[in-house]
């Protein structure tokens, strides 16, 4: 059946794929920190013990052992012991099929720092700040800057010439370096916008009037550090892709039919649109990783600043937890360009694209 | 030779390339010229004057000292970082390319699993863990085994062109085995690649660098520039209006990768003569 639908069948498979990336990043996520240093609870309890008594400092460590999933429990949730009052330690194999269980129950353990506060709630506040913040960004600088790519190939020239190499600045220019720069421009010097936070801090999160206007006020710087900068980086791509395109024959046939630049324009940008977003799939990573950098620059209450926060205080189960959302919208995220392109790329409606990552 | 005189007469590379022989030569040249003494010279924040070219920390240290070292530690992690993905991406790559088969299906699951995941999780996972002894050394390694994978699939994509050419298949008739093949007929038509793969691999170690040191999962053992841009933010400098305490640092770090950004765009304008005026 899914002979007559390859798309269908190309999605289908790229799904599968990003399901295997899931696992793999999930196991990633689980013996990564663990590479370092013995386990957190000896470095946790360095910090805390200090003015417990004995007994204190052996409950509260038997605590953050079960919290970590590190140790054997019986059937009603109790520490079990050895014959000398040790906890029984789990094997990594053990941990390592405990913390899928868990994750998978949505379970991502509880928060050291906001004790007794759950993982899961921290990052679902954190969430869609994120994503308000994030997706709308990366969508139209993406397309914005395409488009001037795109016209950059085609007029070349004095617009090319200046506009080419501030892309390429743009392009350099780290996320938190134009951050900090436009904060201290527009928020120090000039007085015009919030420097930091996604609302103003008296205001209590609802759908008011004024919590939205304050959220929009606040939006805008972050919105365009992380915007031009995305924008500059496709241009750049879009205008070799565009220059690749002017070369070949179908725009030399188009421009003796004497067809309007618009149109031209039109049928370069479809061609080369492909690539570029193959481009996107690629890269979303790296962006997400630098706007959630821009974030803590803002102090955007998203996940940028939640982990920013949870590595402060050493909270090892928020850091985990975030890093893993973090993978999981990057890979839904990649996994939406990837649909994308299967209704897009005529080879994969053709049924030619099928393996190829 | 040609190639250089093409490169020399292409203004974005003339400048790329002086940025960044500036930015080496003040690593390099800047402890001779300028004392570097990071002991409190000041008071908290002093601002740029009598003395103190570009002011002093928190901690009341010389700025100029303390970007002369960042800048010394961020290119020492950025040619570490890229020496070691730029290894690793060419051998990955023109090995998978070259020989096919089902060890370049295995390679490739494995470079295209670990370009998903965001290097920036895996940085910080491992950051996060060296709680202590995090040394700038090992922060370059690590930047460097996590940045490999984009470098090997694109020297795989140039690689695997190269397959089909005439010149392999002659080596091949002639008896040559595999590895030699690689090595004398491959390797010297992607060297000018791997050449530009290698400088965006050092830009990219240095943003990483900066990046992780800027979430606090930086060296402990040394200043970098990132590490400074830090010191800045959690002190409140930013909020506060002292731009001494990290405009330096961001020019300079903006200025030695759009350094070697230019150098490789300028690069693949004279390689690939269509992006030519």
């Amino acid at each position: 059946m899914l002979k007559q639908h390859p798309t269908a069948r190309f999605i289908l498979q790229r799904g599968g794929w990003y399901l295997l990336t899931f696992f793999v990043a999930v196991a990633i996520n689980f013996l990564l920190p663990r590479l370092g240093s013995a386990n957190p609870v000896d470095i946790i309890m360095g910090r805390s013990s200090s003015g417990l008594s004995a007994e204190a400092a052996k409950e509260k460590e038997e605590s953050y052992l079960k919290e970590f999933g590190l140790v054997k429990l019986d059937a009603s949730g109790k520490i079990l012991h050895n014959a000398a009052g040790k906890p029984i330690k789990r094997s990594t194999l053990e941990q390592f099929g405990n913390y899928v269980l868990m994750t998978f129950h949505g379970d991502l353990g509880t928060s050291f720092q906001k004790y007794p506060k759950k993982v899961t709630d921290v990052i679902l506040q954190a969430v869609p700040w994120t994503i308000a913040l994030q997706l709308p960004t990366i969508v139209l600088g993406w397309i914005i800057g395409n488009v001037l790519g795109a016209l950059a190939a085609y007029k070349r020239g004095i617009f090319d010439k200046i506009f080419f190499p501030f892309a390429i600045l743009l392009n350099s220019l780290p996320f938190f370096v134009f951050g900090m720069l436009l904060v201290y421009y527009f928020s120090v010097v000039l007085g015009w916008f919030p420097a930091m936070g996604g609302y103003a801090g008296e205001l209590i999160p609802s759908f008011s009037l004024e919590f939205l206007g304050s959220a929009a006020y606040h939006y805008a710087l972050p919105f365009f550090s992380i915007f031009l900068i995305l924008a500059g980086g496709q241009a750049i791509g879009m205008r070799s892709m565009g220059i690749y395109e002017l070369g070949t024959d179908y725009v030399k046939y188009a421009q003796w039919l004497g067809l309007k630049e618009s149109r031209i324009l039109a049928y370069i940008f479809r061609n080369a649109m492909l690539p570029q977003l193959t481009g996107l799939a690629l890269s979303i990573g790296t962006m997400i990783g630098g706007a959630l950098i821009t974030e803590m620059i803002f102090s955007y209450p998203g996940l940028g600043m939640a982990m920013l926060t949870a590595i402060q205080n050493n909270d090892y189960p928020v850091i985990q937890g975030v890093t893993l959302i973090i993978t999981t919208c990057v890979l839904i995220a990649n996994f939406s360009v990837d649909i994308l392109i299967g209704f897009l790329d005529p080879r994969v409606k053709a049924g030619l694209q099928m393996g190829g990552n | 030779m040609k190639m250089l005189r093409n490169l020399l007469k292409n203004p974005m590379f003339v400048i790329g390339m002086s940025l960044f022989l500036l930015s080496l030569l003040a690593a390099l040249l800047g402890p001779i010229v300028h004392k570097v003494d990071l002991n409190r010279v000041a008071e908290s924040y002093a601002p740029p004057g009598d003395g103190l070219l570009l002011g002093a920390d928190n901690l009341g240290r010389d700025y100029i000292s303390l970007l002369i070292k960042g800048l010394r530690s961020s290119l020492y992690v950025g040619f570490l970082a890229g020496i070691i993905a730029t290894t690793f991406g060419t051998l990955i790559g023109i090995y998978g390319g070259f020989k096919g088969g089902w060890v370049d299906d295995i390679l490739n699951v494995f470079t295209n699993l670990f370009i998903v995941i965001p290097q920036l999780v895996i940085l910080i996972l491992i950051s996060a863990s060296f709680k202590d002894g995090r040394s700038l050394t090992l922060i370059g390694l690590i930047i460097g085994c996590t940045g490999w994978t984009w470098s090997a699939r694109s020297v795989r994509a140039q690689a695997s062109a190269l397959k089909s050419r005439d010149h392999i298949s002659l080596a091949r008739i002639n008896g040559d085995g595999t590895l030699a093949i690689m090595i004398k007929h491959v390797l010297p038509y992607l060297l000018s690649y791997v050449f530009m793969v290698f400088i965006m691999q050092v830009a990219s170690g240095i943003l990483s660098e900066s990046a992780i040191s800027m979430i606090g999962l930086g060296p402990l053992d040394t200043q970098s520039l990132g590490v400074i841009l830090n010191d800045a933010k959690a002190n409140g400098a930013l909020g506060d209006g002292i731009w001494w305490a990290f405009l330096p640092a961001t020019v300079i770090i903006t200025l030695t990768v759009f350094s070697l950004y230019l150098i490789n765009t300028s690069m693949e304008g004279v390689f690939n003569p269509r992006l030519r005026d």
